[in-house]
């Protein structure tokens, strides 16, 4: 891939100038051009604001995606280990699994007021469901071989979860982990843009709304996407350690 | 490098496993399907034994019973004296495909049994595992950088580090290709000569049993039967070509002829 | 795989049913306990809900969320399935185009709102863009890896019988990456349908999303909030096991075969 790297990078120079030249040939457009939003990042930047917004945004997420693993992946490994857990659950998780987190908002409002609180909140919605899923399909997939292996060498109940379960959970669950994160990324940009008043959506609906400062509203959107993709990568160099990434290897 | 017949020494100190009057019956939409009927068997202590039977007859099924994982519908399986009613370490199964844990080193898989042991005690044991199965190189290596084979030695070196009474090796070379297989039944004799454990050896190749085993047993097709037990008198290491060897290798084949009839 | 016995078949409804009626046992007292004026008990939304219903308002709310969802969805496949069903033929066109699509994927559909609405002002089109934008990727993500995922074995095979392009394309190739795209179309219409409720809530005045806002902002009933919620969890659910049972049409498969 890496001496794959000038086409594409042609191909989105061509993407900008035509971005470039539209707005340049449509004067009285509002939406800016490339070149009036590297400069509108270049402000932020200035200004401070940036690395805040960026940091405050990355911040909500963490807490958010890191409470979610925490409560849905232990949940969702029991339910796809224990049939009857599952049955009882299933009806339930697929009620509220289509409800978007910011259907939440008003409850999240109720309960935790404006703030940091109620977008962290609306991220763990956002996050948990897919979580438990992801873990209870991994279970499902475990081959039976390891889980006889497992019993065959005595292991406790605990010793076995850690030594066999975990691990053999792992590349499928690190794969759902990055597909949520990039859902929480997603969600943490609406919920800004109600709930709070820092981080990367509050910046594009405030550049908006305090003064029709689109190229700030852009230059939001390409951080947003920077941000999200550079957590992507972030994610997936964490899926290539050797002792996690054994299933790709395996057949 | 002629050895004495193990299970005549072995006689003398009575039977390691006894099958008695083992049966497995499934049970699925209300149609019952019996996969094991009236088993008996007894293998004595430092045995080799293999069974044979045509595909799908039901050699897995009983080596599942026999080892504690699966419960026999009827009839029970003592080892030493005592009933078999779960998995345990003192039997250890060694299976087709899949075995070792990919997300552990070769040291990790040989060591997984072995966590109750001090560090130093474990690890010497490890590298002595190691050697046995000549894996010594490969020690940090994970399963994906080994070949089929060397997979198979390392569930081998695994199962044995625990120090079982027994190992059950369901079809183990089944997935390598010929040349390998004759080099790992050659593997596994020089450590069964080694370290002298009983082992029950499941497979459908005629070949691969008059090979290795001490007594063949011969079960029928659904359900299956102990349909013979056939002794393979000849010592190791044994003439694929001799004549003994290949009397002995007819007479097995007639006998699954035979269970197709049934 | 559970270490315990095969739940039995009167279990598979006496489970869900009984933790269900727990948890609202549990809601209803957590409510009464706490004596919060706010937060609706379970029959207090079921109140609400009934009380909705004849009011057309709440039908035309569906309709108009359901409307939404069809539209931007159908452009979305009608964009997203050829183009990356191209990348996937083409793996130098998707060398040159995938880094692009990968920049723009993490930019929240959300995020484009301002933007949609001075693309489209207010109304539908926004809502409809937002639905776009939000089922194309998985759509196309979808297409391309459902193409290229096609085992060698399989074009090697078709070209060995002499197959065109046109027919390889549309006797193997399509059908062995039929799998992997209609699950790429299910996870969209799903996400289609967490955009429209998004989208409805910040730039549009009528349709569930906006119901579940409007609801607390005009007289805090929180009832017809978490009324609206149910509804959407539960079409929601319906859209998903409809597409579940779309899939499993013969004609829709193409006589393909699961092989595994």
């Amino acid at each position: 891939m890496r001496r794959g790297w000038l086409r594409p990078t042609l191909f989105i120079v061509l993407l900008l100038a035509i971005w470039e030249v539209s707005v340049r040939t449509h004067p009285g457009l509002i939406l800016p051009g490339p070149i009036a939003v590297a400069a509108g990042i270049a402000e932020l930047i200035r200004h401070g604001l940036l690395v805040k917004y960026v940091v405050a945004s990355v911040f909500r997420v963490t807490w958010g995606f890191v409470l979610a693993c925490i409560t849905a992946i232990p949940l969702g490994l029991a339910l796809g280990w224990y049939r009857r857990g599952e049955m009882a659950f299933n009806p339930l998780s697929q009620i509220l699994r289509p409800i978007s987190p910011l259907a939440w908002i008003p409850l999240a409002i109720l309960w935790f007021g404006v703030g940091d609180l109620s977008s962290i909140f609306l991220i763990f919605v956002g996050c948990f469901f897919p979580l438990l899923l992801t873990a209870m399909s991994a279970v499902h997939n475990i081959p039976a071989v390891y889980v006889r292996a497992g019993r065959n060498f005595g292991l406790s109940s605990t010793a076995f979860v850690g030594r066999v379960l975990y691990p053999a959970v792992m590349p499928q669950l690190l794969v759902g982990m990055r597909v949520t994160m990039g859902i929480a990324w997603l969600v943490v940009v609406a919920a800004e843009m109600i709930a709070v008043n820092s981080g990367l959506g509050f910046l594009i609906d405030d550049a908006r709304n305090a003064g029709n400062r689109y190229d700030l509203v852009v230059a939001g959107m390409v951080v947003i996407g920077g941000v999200g993709l550079l957590l992507d990568l972030a994610m997936r160099s964490l899926e290539q350690m050797k002792s996690f990434n054994w299933k790709s290897s395996e057949e | 490098m002629a050895l004495a017949q193990p299970a005549v020494a072995a006689i003398k100190s009575g039977f390691k496993l006894h099958a008695q009057q083992l049966g497995v019956v499934y049970g699925a939409n209300g149609k019952s399907v019996s996969a094991l009927e009236e088993i008996n068997l007894e293998i004595a202590d430092g045995e080799f034994i293999c069974i044979v039977g045509p595909s799908g007859c039901g050699k897995s099924t009983l080596l599942n019973v026999m080892g504690g994982f699966l419960a026999p519908t009827s009839g029970t399986v003592t080892i030493d004296g005592e009933r078999v009613t779960g998995p345990d370490q003192r039997r250890i199964l060694v299976f087709q495909e899949r075995g070792v844990f990919p997300w552990l080193t070769v040291e990790g898989n040989i060591g997984f049994g072995l966590s109750k042991l001090r560090r130093a005690e474990r690890e010497q044991r490890i590298a002595r595992y190691v050697e046995l199965v000549r894996l010594q190189g490969f020690e940090r290596s994970y399963p994906s950088d080994l070949s089929g084979g060397m997979r198979q030695r390392l569930q081998v070196a695994r199962a044995l580090a625990v120090n079982p009474d027994i190992l059950f090796l369901d079809e183990p070379f089944g997935a390598l290709d010929s040349i390998t297989r004759v080099m790992m039944r050659g593997e596994l004799l020089r450590i069964w000569q080694q370290e002298r454990r009983t082992i029950v050896f499941v497979t459908h190749d005629i070949d691969e049993a008059v090979q290795l085993a001490d007594r063949v047993v011969v079960l029928s097709s659904r359900p299956a039967r102990i349909q013979e037990i056939v002794t393979i008198d000849i010592p190791h290491p044994r003439n694929i070509s001799a004549p003994r060897y290949l009397e002995l290798r007819d007479e097995l084949l007639k006998q699954i002829g035979l269970a197709y009839e049934i | 795989m559970s270490a315990l016995k095969t739940p039995r078949a009167w279990e598979r409804a006496f489970w869900p049913v009984a933790t269900a009626a727990l948890l609202l046992f549990l809601w209803h007292f957590a409510v009464v306990w706490t004596g919060t004026k706010v937060f609706p008990s379970p029959l207090a939304v079921e109140k609400g809900m009934v009380a909705l219903m004849p009011k057309g308002v709440l039908w035309a709310d569906i309709a108009n969320s359901l409307r939404r969802v069809a539209v931007g969805y159908l452009i979305a496949a009608l964009v997203g399935i050829p183009l990356g069903l191209c990348l996937g033929w083409f793996p130098a066109a998707n060398q040159v185009v995938n880094p692009a699509l990968q920049l723009m994927r993490p930019i929240s559909p959300i995020a484009w709102i301002p933007l949609a609405i001075i693309f489209f002002g207010v109304g539908d089109a926004p809502a409809i863009f937002l639905v776009f934008l939000g089922a194309f990727f998985p759509i196309a993500v979808s297409c391309t890896a459902g193409v290229s995922n096609v085992p060698q074995i399989y074009r090697r095979a078709g070209r060995n019988f002499g197959l065109s392009d046109i027919d390889l394309l549309r006797k193997i190739i399509f059908p062995a990456a039929l799998p992997e795209i209609l699950i790429g179309l299910r996870i969209a219409l799903g996400v289609a349908w967490l955009v429209v409720v998004a989208g409805e809530m910040i730039a549009v005045d009528s349709g569930l999303g906006y119901l579940v806002i409007d609801s607390r902002n005009s007289g805090k009933r929180y009832d017809l909030v978490v009324a609206a919620m149910l509804l959407i969890g539960i079409i929601g659910l319906l859209l998903d096991l409809g597409f579940r049972r779309f899939e499993r049409l013969p004609s829709v498969r193409w006589g393909f075969r699961d092989v595994a």
